[in-house]
Parts: structure tokens; C-alpha cells; sequence
């Protein structure tokens, strides 16, 4: 079989080897990995066999523990199995990888290799997880290029096989995980001479089975323990050479020769990188360009790192080499070195088991860290490095890459310094996530790579935010394989695919001189030319810009493309850049549109055929004017106003500078201050809601369901009007606790996203003219400059006496300052008004601890969060720990908080003589359960510290000082989604429940894995597609709430803000003041489900009035009064399962793909739902039973 | 009875009896067919394929499919992308393929297009399926006041035109009741080839919800009273027309049937006496007409077709009178 070229990215090369020489698989997602499990699902799902005709078992597990376990036991069994991991992940499979090592069993964990969360969590790449793992006993394989991936799986499985000792395979996250390039598929003749049945038979024998049956997993006594562990140290010995001659194997079969060290250089070399991953590639390229220009300059790749052979290294090493630079994709703080580097100086010290070296003079070494958490490593760096190693007295233990201003650990290096070839194509694309500049890219890639003899790589670099999240891809082609694993920064092409960047971001940095620059543009190649701002009129001028306008947003509305501009804009850049033939290249495109839309409706095919030839009459150059003539300067991308810290620290962030930032500005300890979410002035929406204070009814249902806080409600003083702008809006207030005051209804303009959630679930209709709303969207640009001036003064406007407000209803809750703005989570998010909801009900004294998912991005994802405080600099407290452990983590706020509660009110008591007893006995004693208790529960405690004041001095005081705010209750939260709750985190939100602590928990239940892309997870109703579900996910949903209330002592409650939002608060408040364990799940839409984001609440109301999910609260408090402790709250369906469920893309895309599974699985959910109703009502009639009577 | 000979014939196709159920939801399975099958109907229309549904899927599908995705580094798409979708008119071919080997009846598809291309390929798929005839049912509504009636009526006449030219299938031509002139677009439409015309079809139409001030369409299930419509017309045009006239709308009993083959109707279509009374009431209606025609002595319903039609009654000046003039002219 002869083999082809490919255009994959590192997830997709991989699984192509691993699917296919494995019968049992377990995943689980995690970021940059999930691709590898989703591949493997999916191409199970599609029947597709693996090397010996089975179609692999393919299963998500509820965590990585949990899938290494599975792996484990299937080995033990004598499968063939695989897993593919990174970061925590690989950490929750430790366990397991030490027994699989210690039982010398065959298996390869694939890993993108991921940053460990320390101070923050990172989704990039580095080497911290793998290194954490380097002590399991597993063999360790790195590859560095997306080709390397395929090559070294295959490598690594049939070493596993062959040596009994277990392999972890990995490279680099995202740079080689998400990389696109175009390879050689390997064949399945490559994989069949590869891999020895006799080695897969052995293996076999060895299971575990009761035909012959043996024991393993004993208790070992200090007797023998040390004996049996050093038992298997010959498979360690003998595994270095069994990679080496699978590697040779490979050679012979491929033509591909790996090596255990892989020397590249010249052979008289005296400096010489060792390296692992990614890097090692433009270490390569520099060593080439360096060498060619007379240095005497090596790398060494390191490939097999464990068991790391000294003597492999040692040979690998040219003998002329006089200092050696190990560089460590990771920090070990406190160590004597970084993992490779100790290894290094450990080989060079030791030598080799010969004794004997050929080195004229033992080599200096010296280590440093790079690249952590995908830190750009470039050649500037690189030849940073080596001109280090030239110097007398090197620097050790330094950094590249970085400012290091405290430390002074790191180099200095040349920005400017480049390698890149001439004959490399390099182009750079910025645009929208919504646009489609991402998947264009990712087709030109193939276009190119596929239909020339070009090698061809494209990168992506996305942005924090869900919402309005700008994309830069980074492709470059070239006739030789591209070995560049940096960023792009002299672009002969540079796409600017969103007009409104020019305003913020310096786009033109990446323009090489002679450059093409192509923007989509709403103005014509006659009048762009002033509407550009000066900075960028410069840089045209000064790099001699060839310029390009087309308006892409036009064409695409006359062709029906709606917001996809992408083939449009694609079509323009071959047409331009001439890489290929413009004419073969539309060929090519439309092609691709074929392969794309074919099978979703011939329609989308003419559409975007239509788009494609309808652009190049739009396509103008742009006559370059030979001075800068614009009046207009870039924006700044923070308010003026903006505290120091935020211009200082989060602007550069925001401009996409955040690499020039030096160590010391960073905290030690990963702290950062509230409330500066409000000064990045996004600008994202282009209409925003409207208000129309006549037909208002105020009922503030606008107010709680806007996901980012951008639609306010106020109500205040008609005096405090004197000096209001003149375009602000006000009328009487309609409620009569607040009479005599005036309203409004204040839009952010700037921090809106446009996503029109507002106008959709008002209510108020204008009688004369039915389609206007109380509010209505109208274009932002107008509005925006005097909405700013509105909003600022809005946001002066004195807040209202949380005592006096009936913040238990809609209206009233509505009116309470939120305490969480502005986040960067997705347009008309399902989540975020639940945070936003808490945040305004119990902010002031709100702790949350928050498990890792879209909830952590959106509430904790740089540079600016959404958490703010009030006037009194009181506000929500925040942190994220890990995915798994958020229940716990919690807890221990909980705990913290009980135990200094207590020790405080001890202390109180027993200096009551001082404090007086009345003061004394109200701050131990007073309840504090609703607003205005726990306003004089704060006067109390501010009467304490001014008794105490005088008394500072005296230890037992001291200690009451430091605890007198715990004397006011806390409200502690822990928030995550289904997948943490009802998965990974389900044992210890389970035990949490049951210690009886007073601790609340909200599920945001999105049904699904949102934040790693739509993974299955218990959450999943039965018939909805997910990802690891691709037919439909054939078990009910977990009744998570169900559980809970076994347990009696805990408040449970199931909401739906869309179905009810009154039920919600009312339940929110009532979990809230339980003294104990609350549980609340609450239905969030999302994304994830294929729904119009706008009308999300409408999928929430339908999924309630079709009985699919249920209303219901649980309070423990009410049998304490004798009545029922469950409510119903749901009223009996009225809809069917099918109406709510086929407005959702995630149940109507199975009836496109598996039409007869989906007709079944209706059949079976509206049954479920049938039975559940049935189930919920006699539970509600069984109580009711229980407690007739009792409180009589 | 069973010596009365109920035969039609109906766009060329033999038909034991003039009973065919409309396109409507008693023909969306293959089951509820054959029940039909064996309670009499002489042969089916499928319910309609909707041109702009099929698109509005196919463009829903790919656009939630990508929606949201290539946006973050975390989640890149959101749904696991399939081989195969069973988009577009797979599943209604489908559906007429299963029809065809499951039933001897004729099968007949329907199609309700919008785009000229739309009309043409559909067609052509439709026969390839095996459908034994086609209905085109066609429902303009014009709103700008610039269109005029000719523009309307030039419309439906070149749907029927195209598809004509590209199907060899019998072409049925499923109308609403507002033309200026039916018996002038019938003309037109009978000369542009169509093999028969169906008197009229029944669309959604808006109310209003008082509560929400929101339009809501919905389609209200006819009574023998709607029946008066078809009945006008169909004795107006028997005999003007060579295409074969089918009825719809109010047909629930045998006496509606009787009625409105009098008035000169080919095929009486039911739908909704079906959705009230179940599948078995064709077989109810049967026993009734071959009942009714024995007692009145007729051999067939040749001898009692277009008997009371527009040039066959003693009063054909009472298919042309308004209600209202009949009011008065009864109370003088």
C-alpha cells in the first residue's frame, strides 16, 4: 500500500496509529488532548477497524483515574489498550502507572504534553506534567513534529510490546497537539511489519484468567518488598536498545531513521542544546543557519528520556563539544536542577558504562527553562543560548525568553534575529472566532499541501474570551518539511479579516517589508485610505505595503453567507499571494466546499460557491499614499481611568503584549485584584438593547437574564436627576415599596455582546406597534459614546438600602448591585446569569471556590475577570483549585470558616467583660439570616473592634481582631459544572453533602462537557449527540438531585431561570440561609447544544413544560415545622419531549445521522419523562403522607 | 353492492374507487399506509416535501454544526462531525421507495417548492423513487402591492411547465381558491399540460394570540361544511377541463363524496375526517357509497359523475349566485 500525504494536526496523527493498534481504549477529556479520544470515538463509531479487523472498545471513564484504572485492568486481562491524557490528568493517573510499571505490563499513555496548574492553571504546553510522571517507571517518548507523532507511536507500541515496560508517549501541547501539518499517513503494511503477533500472543498469555489462574496486587513485607522491585531492573537494561531497534525497524520499513539522542550538526561542533519536544526542531533549523555562517554549534534531541541510556547519550555527543547548554521545558523549584539538565550532569559525571569518553576536555553544562506554558521559543532565543555557551562564565540555571528582573535569570536575545528561508511563504490571518477565519486557514493548509509539492503548517492562536474571541492563524508553506515551531513574525501576507482590530490592536507588527496586506473592509479602495489610523497608515508606508480592501461582509450578505466571510476571504488570499494559480486554487476551494457542505444540502454548496465567485470583483488594490494624512489614533485598549495596576499590567495583555511583561510585575502567588473586568472596553456588540421607559413594566426580567451584567436596574432619588446627561432615561418607578423614587434600565454599551437575550424574554410589548419591545436592539456605534456617558453616571447613582428591598422577588433581586460584570463567557450564556444572580444576592460576603470548566474561564481567565466589589470595597472572594477536588476545596472554606466563627465567638464570650455582655451576646447569639440581620450583625462587629482598639496590644485580643469578620456569616459557594458534579467531582461533592456543613453548591448543568467541546458526560440526556456519544447517548441522565436528598439533611433544588426565574431566587435564598449542605442544579443552556443562543431561555422553559427537567426544591428546615419537606414546584407537562427536544441541534443531528436510532430514542426519553413525572408526583404524594398532620 | 363498479381514473392511473387520502400526516408511515391499504383507499398522496424545510434543515444543520467552534483553544467544535447526514430528500425518497414495495396502490408524491431549480430536481427525484404521479402544490402569497394577478398566476403556470418537461409521471396541480378567474387558470393550467387539478389546497393561516400580541399560524381541520367550496368549482370547470379534478377539503362522509362527484369531481381527497375518526372511517365511507349508490340503483359512478355539474343541472345559475343573493331570494 502506498502512502500519502496528510494534512493533520498532532491529535489526529496520533490517534491514526493508536486507534488502530489497540482493542480497548478509555478516555477522558482534557485539554489539548480530548481531540485524541474524540478521534478514537468517533472512528469506532464509524465501525473502522485497528490492525487485526476488530473495531475497537472505546469508553469514557468519569476521570483519568478512572480511565488509567480501566486501561490497567484491561492489560491485566491481556488487551491491548491505550490512553490519552495531559496535564492533571496524567497527575490522576499516577497511581495507576506505578502499578502498571511495577507488573511490567504493555500499554502506551499518549500525552499532549500540558502545563501542571500551579499559581494559575495554563491549558498550554510544557514538560511539567510528563516530568511529574518521570519516577512511575514508565519508558518516555518524545516526539517533536506532527509527522514524529505518527512515527513515534508506532514506535512506542511496538517497544511496549516487546520490552513489557510500559511507554508514556508525548509532545508538546498545542504547538505540536494543534499543529496542522502535512505528513506521510503511515499504512497499515507499516504497522503490520511493525508490530510481532508473537509479542501480542505473549502478552495475552500473561492475562489474568481464570483458565489459568495466578494472583497479582499482593501485600508485600519489608522482608522481600526490595528484592521483588529490583526483580524487573533487566526490562529496564534491556529496554534502551529494544527502542533503538524498533526505531531501526522503522528505518528499514519507513525510511525515517530515529535514534535514542538524535546529534544534528556539524561533527566538530563545541556548543551543543539538549533538548526535548517541539523546540527541538528550530533549534535544528538555528544550528543549520549558524553553522552555515561558520560556527561549530550542535543539538542533541532527546527522544528516549526514560530509561534514560548514558551511554546512547554519550555516543551521540561529538567529541570536539566544550559546553553543553540542557534546556528544560519545566521548573522544579528548589531542585538543584531541572530534570534533564540533572540527568545530563549525572551522564556526563558518571560517563558511560565503558568509562571511557572520546572529549578532549570534560564539557561545561549548564541548564535553563524555556518555553513554559507555550512560551515562544525562537530562534533569537536559540542563538541567545549558544552565545551564552560561548562566553567564559556562563549563566546557569537561566531562563530564555522571559524579563526576569527579580531573579536575573535570563538571557538577553535579539527579537529581530531570523532563520526563515526565502522560499518559505509565510502569512498571517486575524479574525473573528465567528467568521470562520480558523477553518478557512485550516483548508488552505490542505489546499496547498494536498495539490503541491509545498510542505504546509498552520497554527492557531486563539483568544480567552468566549464571546467576540479574535483568532490569528499562522501558516507557512515551503518546499521542504517546516520545522519552524514559532510564531510568524515577518509575514509576507498579513489578513485582517475584522475592520474594528485596526482600532485596538497593532495588526501590521507581523508585515515583513514588501508585505501584502488585505483587509475586509467597509470602505471602498477610495475612501479607506483616511478611515485607517495613523499608526497604520505609518507602518503601510514604511514596510511599502502592497494593500488590498474588499468588503466581505457585503458579498457575503448578497450571497446568504450571513456572518461567514471565510471562503470569501480565502478566495482573496490565493488570489492575491498567487501561492498556487488563482484559478486551480478556486478549483481547489470550492472542492473543498464540496467535501465540507456536500452532505449537509447540495444549498450550502451553491451558497458558498456563489460567495466564492462573487468575491473577486470586490477584491481592489489600494492605491498606497505616499504620506500619512489620517487624523485618527488607535484607541488605548483601557479607559484613562483605569486604576495603574490595570494600564500598567492588564493592558499589555489585552494588546496582545503580554510576552514584554517582566517578572516583577507578576505576583509571587498568583493574586490578583477585583474589578477590573469593567475598564476593557470590548466594543463587541454591533446593536445593543434599547430602553423604552414608557412601555416598561419593570419587571426586571431583562435585568436577570443578561449573562454579562450589561443591562442594569437602578431606582433612586428624583433629586439626584439635577445633573443627569442629557440623553438619560428615567421614569416613576411602577413598584410600591420603592414610591416616589425614579427607574431605569442603564445598558453597558461598551461590555455588551449583542446577544440580545434581553429583548427576547421582555415582556412588555409597544400596544401601537407589536414588534417593539420595552427594549429593542439598535446599532451600537451611534449609541456608544453618549450610553458611556449615561452608563458612568448610572453607575454614580447612590445603590439602594439592600434592607428595604424585596430582594426575594424578580423585581427586587434585580435592583441589587452585581457583583460579577463583564466576562469574556459566550454570547448569551446560559450560565453566567446564575453567577451574576448569586453574585447580587449574597456578594458582599460571597467565597467561592470554583472547579475547573467554562465557569473557571469565564470567572478566572487573564487579563481581566469579571468578580468586582462594592462601594464598601466588599465583594465576592474567588478561587479555582483543580477540576476534580471543588467540592473539598470548598469545604475547606467551610471548615475554615466554622472553626474561626467559633473561636472568635469564644473569644467574645470570654472578653464579654470588656466588650459588655449585651454587645457580646448579640455578636455570639443574633441570627443572621436575612439583609438587615446582617447589617447590625456588621454594625456589632465594627462596636467590637472600637471596644477592643484600646486593648490591641493583649494577645487574646489580637487573635479576636484578626477573626472579628467571621463573626458575620459568610456566604460560602462552590460553583462547577455537570461534568465536575455529576463525574469527576461526584464522590466528593457526595461526601461534602453528608458532613452536614453549612456549604452551598450550584451545578451549572449545561448537560455536557462545555468547556473541552461537548464531551458526554453523566449529565447527558438519553438521545442527545455529544462528542464520545456520535450515536446518541443511549443511558437517562443521572438524577443527581435525587441522590442528594437521600441523605434528608440536605437542601436540594432544581431550577431553570428561563422556566422560572421567581423559583429561582426564592430557591437560591432559601438554600442559601439553610444552615447546612445546599445543592442547586440548575439548568444552563449552551453553546453546546446547537441552539440560537438568543432564545436560550425558551429551550429552558420548554425543557420544564416538557416535563424533562423538573422543578423541585427539598428543605430539610420545613419538617422541623411538621409539612413535607419536597415541593414540586414543576406544574404537569403540557409539551411533548419531541417539541422541546428537536429545537435543539444535539437531539435533531441523530435523526440526520441515525434516523431510526433517533425515532427509538424519542420513543424511550418521552417514556422516561412519562415515568419521572410519575415518579416526582408519588414522591411529592409519599410526603406529603409522612408529614400530614405532624405539625399539628 | 360489490357489483357497483366505484373505478376511476385519475391522471391516468386506474383507480378501483375515488377515496385517496391528501397529502397529510396519515401517509408519514409506511404502516398507517398500509392500514389505508386495507381499509380501501384507492391509492395515496404523501405528504408534501417542503423544498424550503429541506433547505432551512440543511442550512440549520451545517451552521449549529460550526457554530461556536474554531472560536477557543478549549473547544474547537462542539458535536462529533458524522460521515453521513441524512439531509435534504433522502429520507421523504425514502420514505416513497418503502411505500412502493410495501402497498400495490398507486403512490403519489407531493412537492412543495420555492425555488425553480428546487422544483425540477425535486420532481425528477421524486420519480425516480417510484412515485406513480405528482402533485405540485403551489401557494403564493403575494404582498407587494407592484405584483400583479398575472404575475401570480404565470408563476404557476411555469412551475407546471418546467416540471413537465423533465418528468414523465403524470403532473397534478394543487391550487387555492384566490385567482381573480379559476376557470381561466384552470384553462391555462389544463393547456400547459396538467394532468389534474386539485380543488383546493389548505395552508396554515395567521391568527392571532391576544395574550402575547404575537401571530401564530395554524391550520384549522375542515367539517363538511368547507366542502361547499370544491363543490362550486368543480362543477363549474367538469367538462371545461381535460385535466382530471380531484377534491379536497370537506369530504368526511359518503354523502360528501356523492356530492362532490356529482358536481363532476374524478377523486375525492380526505384527510380529516382521518385525523378525527381514525384510518377505519375509509372503510365506513365505502360501505355507505356502495350502499347509497345500490339503493339509488346506480351500476357506477360513471352514470351519476358531473351530473349535477355546472352544465348538467336545471339550474346552473345556482353555482353562479352569491350566498347572500340566495338569502334574499329564499325570503322573498
Amino acid at each position: 500500500m502506498a502512502r500519502r500525504y496528510v494534512t493533520v494536526d498532532g491529535n489526529e496523527s496520533l490517534t491514526h496509529v493508536a486507534h488502530k493498534l489497540s482493542e480497548v481504549i478509555a478516555i477522558y477529556p482534557i485539554t489539548p488532548a480530548s481531540p485524541m479520544g474524540e478521534f478514537a470515538d468517533l472512528w469506532s463509531a464509524q465501525k473502522k477497524p485497528n490492525l487485526w479487523g476488530t473495531i475497537p472498545l472505546v469508553l469514557e471513564m468519569q476521570s483519568e483515574g478512572g480511565a488509567a484504572a480501566a486501561v490497567h485492568g484491561a492489560i491485566q486481562t491481556g488487551a491491548l489498550s491505550c490512553t490519552f491524557t495531559a496535564s492533571q490528568g496524567l497527575l490522576l493517573m499516577l497511581p495507576n502507572m506505578f502499578k502498571i510499571a511495577g507488573e511490567l505490563t504493555p500499554t502506551v499513555i499518549h500525552v499532549s504534553a500540558r502545563t501542571l496548574a500551579t499559581h494559575a492553571l495554563s491549558i498550554f504546553g510544557d514538560h511539567s506534567d510528563v516530568m511529574a510522571a518521570r519516577s512511575t517507571g514508565f519508558a518516555i517518548l518524545a516526539s517533536n513534529s506532527v509527522q514524529e507523532v505518527m512515527d513515534t507511536a508506532l514506535i512506542a507500541h511496538a517497544s511496549t510490546i516487546e520490552a513489557r515496560v510500559p511507554f508514556l508517549h508525548f509532545f508538546d501541547g498545542f504547538r505540536t497537539s494543534h499543529e496542522v501539518a502535512k505528513i506521510e499517513e503511515l499504512t497499515m503494511d507499516d504497522l503490520r511489519a511493525m508490530i510481532d503477533d508473537d509479542l501480542v500472543l505473549a502478552h495475552r498469555s500473561r492475562a489474568l484468567t481464570p483458565d489459568r489462574p495466578v494472583l497479582r496486587g499482593t501485600a508485600m513485607n519489608p522482608d522481600v518488598f526490595f528484592q521483588a522491585r529490583e526483580a524487573n531492573t533487566p526490562f529496564y537494561r534491556k529496554t534502551p536498545e529494544i527502542v533503538q531497534r524498533c526505531m531501526d525497524r522503522f528505518a528499514s520499513i519507513v525510511g525515517r531513521q530515529y535514534n535514542l539522542f538524535d546529534y544534528e550538526g556539524v561533527p566538530d561542533a563545541e556548543r551543543v542544546i539538549v533538548i526535548m519536544g517541539s523546540a527541538a526542531e528550530p533549534v535544528g533549523e538555528t544550528v543549520e543557519y549558524l553553522n552555515k555562517r561558520g560556527e561549530k554549534v550542535g543539538v542533541i534531541k532527546v527522544r528516549l528520556f526514560r530509561p534514560f541510556s548514558v551511554e546512547h547519550f554519550i555516543a551521540a555527543l561529538p567529541a570536539t563539544v566544550r559546553s553543553i547548554a540542557v534546556l528544560d521545558r519545566t521548573k522544579e523549584p528548589g531542585a538543584a536542577g531541572e530534570p534533564l539538565y540533572e540527568d545530563v550532569v549525572t551522564a556526563m559525571f558518571e560517563g558511560p558504562p565503558s568509562g571511557r569518553t572520546s572529549f578532549a576536555t570534560p564539557p561545561r553544562v549548564i541548564g535553563g527553562r524555556y518555553g513554559l506554558s507555550s512560551k515562544e521559543f525562537d530562534p533569537g532565543m536559540i542563538k541567545a543560548v549558544f552565545d551564552e555557551l560561548a562566553k567564559e562564565s556562563p549563566k546557569n540555571h537561566f531562563t530564555v525568553g522571559i524579563d526576569d528582573d527579580v531573579s536575573h535569570t535570563s538571557l538577553d536575545y535579539d527579537d529581530d534575529f531570523s532563520v526563515e528561508a526565502d522560499d518559505v511563504y509565510r502569512a498571517v490571518f486575524i479574525g473573528l472566532g465567528a467568521d470562520g477565519t480558523v477553518s478557512a486557514n485550516k483548508n488552505s493548509i490542505k489546499i496547498i499541501g494536498e495539490e503541491t509539492e509545498n510542505y504546509a503548517q498552520g497554527y492557531f492562536v486563539y483568544d480567552s474570551k468566549k464571546s467576540g474571541s479574535m483568532t490569528i492563524s499562522h501558516l507557512r508553506f515551503g518546499p521542504r518539511p517546516i520545522r519552524s515551531t514559532y510564531l510568524v513574525k515577518k509575514a509576507n501576507f498579513v489578513g485582517v479579516h475584522q475592520y474594528q482590530f485596526l482600532e485596538k490592536y497593532d495588526v501590521l507588527k507581523y508585515a515583513t517589508e514588501g508585505a501584502t496586506f488585505l483587509l475586509n473592509s467597509p470602505f471602498g479602495p477610495d475612501e479607506v485610505w483616511d478611515k485607517l489610523p495613523q499608526e497604520l497608515q505609518e507602518t503601510i508606508i514604511k514596510k511599502k505595503l502592497r494593500f488590498f480592501v474588499v468588503d466581505a461582509y457585503e458579498v457575503a450578505r448578497e450571497t446568504g453567507m450571513g456572518q461567514r466571510i471565510n471562503t470569501i476571504m480565502q478566495t482573496c488570499f490565493f488570489q492575491i499571494a498567487k501561492v498556487i494559480p488563482p484559478e486551480q486554487a478556486i478549483g481547489e476551494i470550492k472542492k473543498a466546499i464540496e467535501k465540507t457542505y456536500g452532505k449537509k444540502g447540495e444549498k450550502i454548496v451553491k451558497m458558498n460557491f456563489n460567495a466564492v465567485d462573487q468575491t473577486l470583483a470586490n477584491l481592489h488594490e489600494v492605491k498606497v499614499q505616499a504620506a500619512v494624512t489620517s487624523k485618527i489614533k488607535r484607541q488605548p485598549v483601557v479607559s484613562p481611568a483605569a486604576p495603574e495596576y490595570v494600564k500598567d499590567v492588564l493592558a499589555p495583555m489585552i494588546e496582545g503584549n503580554g510576552d514584554l511583561l517582566p517578572v516583577s510585575k507578576l505576583p509571587i502567588d498568583g493574586t490578583f485584584p477585583t474589578g477590573t473586568a469593567r475598564w476593557e472596553k470590548r466594543n463587541v456588540a454591533l446593536e445593543i438593547p434599547v430602553w423604552d421607559p414608557e412601555v416598561c413594566i419593570q419587571c426586571n426580567k431583562c435585568v436577570i437574564a443578561c449573562p454579562h451584567a450589561a443591562i442594569r436596574a437602578k431606582a433612586y432619588g428624583s433629586a439626584l436627576l439635577s445633573d443627569a446627561p442629557p440623553t438619560f432615561k428615567s421614569i416613576e418607578t411602577k413598584a410600591k415599596e420603592l414610591e416616589g423614587l425614579r427607574f431605569t434600565i442603564q445598558v453597558a454599551p461598551e461590555d455588551c455582546t449583542g446577544c440580545g437575550v434581553c429583548v427576547h424574554v421582555c415582556p412588555a410589548k409597544n400596544k401601537a406597534e407589536t414588534r417593539l419591545k420595552a427594549i429593542n436592539l439598535e446599532p451600537q456605534m451611534p449609541l456608544r459614546e453618549p450610553e458611556r456617558i449615561n452608563y458612568e453616571f448610572f453607575l454614580g447613582l447612590p445603590e439602594l438600602d439592600r434592607r428595604t428591598l424585596k430582594t426575594d422577588s424578580v423585581r427586587g433581586s434585580q435592583l441589587l448591585e452585581p457583583l460579577f460584570e463583564a466576562s469574556g463567557a459566550c454570547p448569551g450564556c446560559g450560565e453566567t446569569p446564575y453567577v451574576k444572580l448569586v453574585s447580587q444576592l449574597f456578594g458582599d460576603r460571597l467565597l467561592v471556590g470554583n472547579a475547573t470548566g467554562c465557569s473557571s474561564i469565564y470567572c478566572g481567565n487573564l487579563p481581566n475577570t469579571p468578580w468586582t466589589k462594592n462601594r464598601d470595597g466588599r465583594g465576592p472572594a474567588w478561587s479555582n483549585s483543580l477540576f476534580e477536588d471543588n467540592a473539598e476545596f470548598g469545604m475547606g472554606f467551610a471548615m475554615t470558616h466554622f472553626k474561626q466563627r467559633q473561636f472568635a465567638q469564644e473569644l467574645v464570650t470570654k472578653l464579654s467583660d470588656r466588650i459588655g455582655a449585651d454587645l457580646a451576646g448579640a455578636l455570639v447569639s443574633a441570627p443572621q439570616k436575612d439583609e438587615a440581620d446582617i447589617y447590625e450583625q456588621r454594625l456589632r462587629v465594627e462596636m467590637l473592634r472600637q471596644k477592643l482598639e484600646p486593648h490591641k496590644d493583649q494577645p487574646e485580643v489580637r487573635q479576636l481582631l484578626s477573626l472579628a469578620d467571621f463573626l458575620v456569616k459568610k456566604s460560602i459557594w462552590v460553583f462547577g459544572g455537570d461534568g465536575w458534579a455529576y463525574d469527576i467531582g461526584y464522590g466528593g461533592l457526595d461526601h461534602v453533602i453528608a458532613t452536614g456543613l453549612d456549604i452551598n453548591i450550584l451545578v451549572l448543568d449545561t448537560e455536557v462537557y462545555s468547556n473541552t467541546g461537548g464531551q458526554m458526560s453523566k449529565a447527558t440526556p438519553l438521545g442527545a449527540v455529544a462528542k464520545f456519544a456520535a450515536a446518541g447517548k443511549p443511558a437517562k441522565k443521572k438524577e443527581l438531585g435525587l441522590l442528594a436528598m437521600t441523605y434528608g439533611n440536605v437542601y436540594v433544588g432544581q431550577v431553570a431561570l428561563g422556566a422560572n426565574d421567581a423559583h429561582t431566587v426564592r430557591t437560591l435564598i432559601e438554600a442559601e440561609s439553610y444552615e447546612g449542605p445546599s445543592l442547586i442544579i440548575a439548568y444552563s443552556h449552551c453553546i453546546a447544544h446547537g441552539i440560537n443562543m438568543r432564545t436560550g431561555m425558551d429551550n429552558q422553559k420548554l425543557a420544564v413544560q416538557s416535563g424533562q427537567w423538573l422543578l423541585y426544591r427539598f428543605n430539610p428546615d420545613l419538617v422541623k415545622e411538621g409539612k413535607s419537606p419536597f415541593q414540586l414546584d414543576s406544574r404537569k407537562p403540557t409539551k411533548r419531549f419531541e417539541e422541546y427536544a428537536y429545537l435543539e441541534n444535539r437531539f435533531r443531528m441523530l435523526q440526520k445521522t441515525h434516523p431510526q436510532e433517533a425515532q427509538a430514542f424519542m420513543q424511550q426519553a418521552q417514556k422516561n419523562v412519562d415515568s419521572r413525572w410519575k415518579f416526582f408526583t408519588g414522591l411529592s404524594e409519599l410526603y406529603e403522607k409522612m408529614y400530614k398532620g405532624n405539625g399539628n | 353492492m360489490s357489483s357497483i363498479d366505484l373505478s376511476t381514473t385519475y391522471m391516468g392511473l386506474q383507480l378501483k374507487n375515488p377515496i385517496v387520502p391528501s397529502a397529510g400526516p396519515a401517509c408519514r408511515d409506511v404502516g398507517s399506509v398500509r392500514q389505508l391499504e386495507d381499509n380501501g383507499v384507492a391509492a395515496v398522496v404523501v405528504h408534501s416535501l417542503f423544498e424550503e424545510q429541506v433547505e432551512h434543515e440543511a442550512r440549520e444543520l451545517a451552521h449549529f454544526m460550526e457554530h461556536g467552534g474554531e472560536s477557543f483553544a478549549e473547544a474547537l467544535s462542539y458535536f462529533p462531525e458524522a460521515e453521513e447526514y441524512h439531509t435534504g430528500p433522502d429520507e421523504y425518497l425514502e420514505h416513497i421507495r418503502k411505500l412502493k414495495e410495501a402497498v400495490e396502490i398507486p403512490v403519489i408524491g407531493s412537492l412543495n417548492g420555492v425555488s425553480s431549480g428546487g422544483w425540477i430536481d425535486y420532481a425528477r427525484w421524486i420519480e425516480d423513487a417510484g412515485a406513480d404521479g405528482l402533485e405540485l402544490n403551489v401557494y403564493y402569497i403575494p404582498t407587494d402591492p407592484a405584483t400583479s394577478g398575472r404575475e401570480v398566476e404565470d408563476r404557476y403556470v411555469e412551475v407546471l411547465k418546467n416540471v413537465k418537461s423533465k418528468v414523465k409521471i403524470p403532473v397534478a396541480m394543487k391550487l387555492s381558491p384566490f385567482f381573480s378567474s379559476i376557470p381561466a387558470m384552470a384553462k391555462r393550467l389544463d393547456e400547459n399540460g396538467a394532468d389534474a387539478l386539485v380543488l383546493f389546497n389548505r395552508f396554515y393561516q395567521p391568527d392571532i394570540d391576544l395574550e402575547s400580541l404575537e401571530i401564530f399560524p395554524n391550520l384549522q381541520l375542515s367539517t363538511s361544511a368547507s366542502l361547499r367550496l370544491p363543490l362550486r368549482w368543480i362543477a363549474i370547470l367538469y367538462g371545461k377541463v381535460g385535466a382530471n379534478l380531484a377534491a379536497t377539503s370537506g369530504i368526511h362522509n359518503a354523502e360528501d363524496v356523492i356530492k362532490i362527484l356529482m358536481a363532476g369531481a374524478d377523486v375525492t381527497m380526505v384527510c380529516s375526517t382521518l385525523l378525527r375518526n381514525g384510518l377505519g372511517r375509509v372503510r365506513e365511507i365505502l360501505l355507505d357509497l356502495g350502499n347509497w349508490l345500490g339503493e339509488h340503483e346506480y351500476a357506477s359512478l360513471e352514470e351519476l359523475r358531473g351530473s349535477m355539474s355546472h352544465r348538467a343541472t336545471s339550474d346552473p345559475s345556482a353555482f353562479e349566485r352569491a350566498n347572500y343573493m340566495r338569502a334574499l331570494n329564499s325570503f322573498t
